[in-house]
């Protein structure tokens, strides 16, 4: 079971359950009534804890192992899903899994940031930090499906675009920048879910959408936390304290108009249940896919033009 | 150790050059003791940083060659032994390129605000503006080079190391946007250390509003000229940055997305000589070509004479 620092408590009671069921069955004992009384317990305290996280428990959710990955959504949510690969100029870059597939029988493009479940996935997944090719893969991807009249919809989880050696060379920022200005003139609906972390331009080069979702407990930032507190604060241990100053989480985001929906998740987080937070995301999307595409395409553009364009805080 | 480097009054000279429009703010300048351009020494990593000693005259810090002011102001703020370029500010750099008398300012009045409310922020706007007399790491307008129209922007590293905030992003989409609408070419000349974090998510998002205005200034057919200069780093190299249909770049400028620091640290390895610089760029095929700043109005000249 996954535990986070601020569920301490509640993985005590869940054991002494564990237990006491245990108990039960060993000595043939009706111990109902007192397991009832912990399991309600149990939720209370979950309710509360969940109505009152800080940033860092956000932060904390968000980068759990056992968070589910996009390939987690999207083997539930899609049929007939086909991985396609490669940037046809360099490489084909495990960090982003892109394919087509069946939404309801609606052909669509599902690109999605895909981290590992464990180390050696992590390894092959480069912890879901994208190189250039990655995000030359997701925009062939994509202009695919302008050319095929195909929704896309993006899936991000990233920490941050990679930045090792090969990636500055092979114009790291050139690949962001050029997803950024190809997506905001794409033919075809675009939807993009922050599922974990957003980190910083490395998502971006995949959330410049008609609508920008996250799930509850993601978050969404310039930076992460910890290099935010080495730059600003010089203390890279400040990271706690830097992620409430920087407003990086779903709530704050849609206080700003700067994500246009909050998928609420299962109590606990979405670990706790994928199906359940799958099919949440599902129910979105069948709204949003239906309604994006009845749309004229101009209209959609523009409209996604000053989505973001409204975007800032100025004195005149 | 952190060097707090002071031009000489350079900067006021060279400043009564431009045309300002009659404020409040040209009146503060006027009347101002003497101000000197701070051009700061960042970080102990041994790199040598193009920077300007106080004085009649300054000691070149890559060659050490001794430059009078007088010669380093007519060879437009570089050693003409070893072609460094030194940093100037966004003022000069329109002094420099644009035809005197035909430069118009576009909304030189646009302050930051604080949107995610970071603590210290005002304060540090106030300091900037104080210090560099600049309302803002942009400057934009139109004007002429060589007679021909454009519009421009230039940013400017002296305030909060040219990182791009709600500001610089909506300054930089209207002179766009301004462009594409009365078909105009533009230039932007970027000095940034990236996005501003003290503005969060709304300095992330100029990175889309910025780029978006380039992808409708290109439906139109119209020129985006981009004139990197040092340093040019983090968010605005992924975005408007390396958008140009011509990318040029001056000497040995640093070019990256990621901090050198960050990347040794990743990679757990020394980077190659001349790793981020302008000449690097260019071997990977990341931009069109190298230009001194004494060929710069030239060499826009010439590409704007191609595209009219």
């Amino acid at each position: 079971m996954a535990t986070l620092p601020f569920e301490k408590n509640m993985y005590e009671l869940k054991s002494k359950i564990d237990e006491l069921k245990n108990l039960a069955i060993d000595q043939d004992m009706d111990l109902g009534k007192e397991i009832r009384q912990m399991e309600i317990k149990l939720y209370n305290m979950q309710k509360e804890a969940y109505k009152n996280l800080t940033a860092w428990d956000k932060v904390s959710i968000a980068r759990l192992v056992e968070r589910p990955t996009a390939l987690d959504y999207i083997n539930r949510i899609f049929d007939s899903f086909m991985e396609l690969h490669g940037d046809r100029y360099y490489g084909d870059d495990s960090a982003i899994v892109g394919g087509i597939a069946l939404f309801n029988g609606i052909p669509v493009t599902v690109i999605a940031q895909q981290k590992g479940k464990n180390t050696k996935e992590n390894i092959k997944r480069n912890f879901g930090m994208p190189n250039p090719e990655g995000y030359r893969k997701s925009l062939r991807l994509m202009k695919q499906a302008e050319k095929f009249n195909r929704p896309v919809i993006c899936l991000i989880d990233t920490p941050g675009a990679y930045c090792g050696l090969g990636a500055e060379e092979r114009g790291q920022g050139e690949a962001i920048a050029r997803n950024l200005m190809s997506m905001s003139t794409l033919k075809t609906p675009i939807i993009s879910i922050v599922i974990g972390e957003g980190g910083s331009g490395g998502a971006l080069a995949m959330a410049v959408a008609d609508e920008v979702w996250m799930l509850e407990h993601a978050i969404y930032s310039i930076l992460s936390p910890e290099g935010f507190a080495s730059i600003l604060y010089k203390d890279a241990s400040l990271a706690k304290e830097a992620a409430s100053a920087m407003k990086i989480t779903a709530q704050d985001l849609i206080n700003f108009g700067t994500i246009d929906r909050i998928i609420k998740e299962p109590l606990g987080g979405a670990h706790t249940n994928i199906d359940e937070m799958a099919s949440r995301i599902k129910r979105n999307l069948e709204e949003s896919i239906t309604r994006l595409k009845s749309e004229p395409i101009e209209s959609l553009l523009t409209k996604r033009y000053y989505k973001f364009r409204k975007i800032g805080k100025v004195i005149e | 150790m952190r060097m707090a480097l002071i031009l000489g009054a350079i900067n006021c000279s060279v400043g009564m050059f431009l045309e300002r429009g009659n404020n409040m703010f040209e009146f503060k300048r006027i009347f101002q003791k003497s101000k000197y351009i701070e051009v700061q020494n960042l970080g102990n990593d041994g790199e040598k940083k193009p920077n300007i000693p106080s004085g009649m005259w300054v000691k070149c810090e890559t060659c050490g060659k001794i430059l009078y002011n007088k010669d380093l102001e007519q060879n437009i703020m570089t050693c003409d032994n070893c072609r460094t370029h030194f940093r100037i500010g966004s003022r000069e750099r329109i002094n420099y390129t644009i035809d005197k008398g035909t430069f118009i300012e576009y909304d030189e009045f646009m302050t930051s605000d604080d949107p995610i409310e970071f603590e210290g922020y005002k304060e540090k706007l106030q300091n900037m503006q104080d210090k560099t007399l600049l309302n803002e790491a942009v400057i934009t307008g139109e004007g002429k080079i060589n007679g021909q129209d454009t519009v421009i922007a230039v940013m400017d590293s002296n305030f909060m190391m040219g990182s791009m905030g709600s500001v610089v992003g909506e300054k930089i989409t209207r002179a766009i946007e301004r462009a594409t609408e009365n078909k105009k070419p533009i230039i932007i000349f970027t000095a940034s250390g990236g996005a501003r974090m003290q503005e969060g998510i709304f300095s992330l998002m100029q990175m889309v509003k910025t780029s978006a205005a380039i992808a409708r200034h290109n439906e139109k057919g119209n020129l985006y000229i981009t004139v990197l200069t040092d340093p040019t780093t983090g968010g605005v190299t992924a975005s408007f940055a390396m958008l140009g249909d011509i990318i040029l770049a001056e000497p040995n400028a640093l070019i990256g997305f990621a901090g050198k620091r960050v990347i040794e640290q990743t990679i757990k390895q020394q980077l190659p000589e001349g790793f981020q610089r302008a000449e690097f760029l260019l071997e990977k095929g990341f931009i069109d070509k190298v230009v001194d700043r004494k060929d710069m109005k030239d060499t826009l000249t010439q590409i704007l004479k191609v595209h009219s």
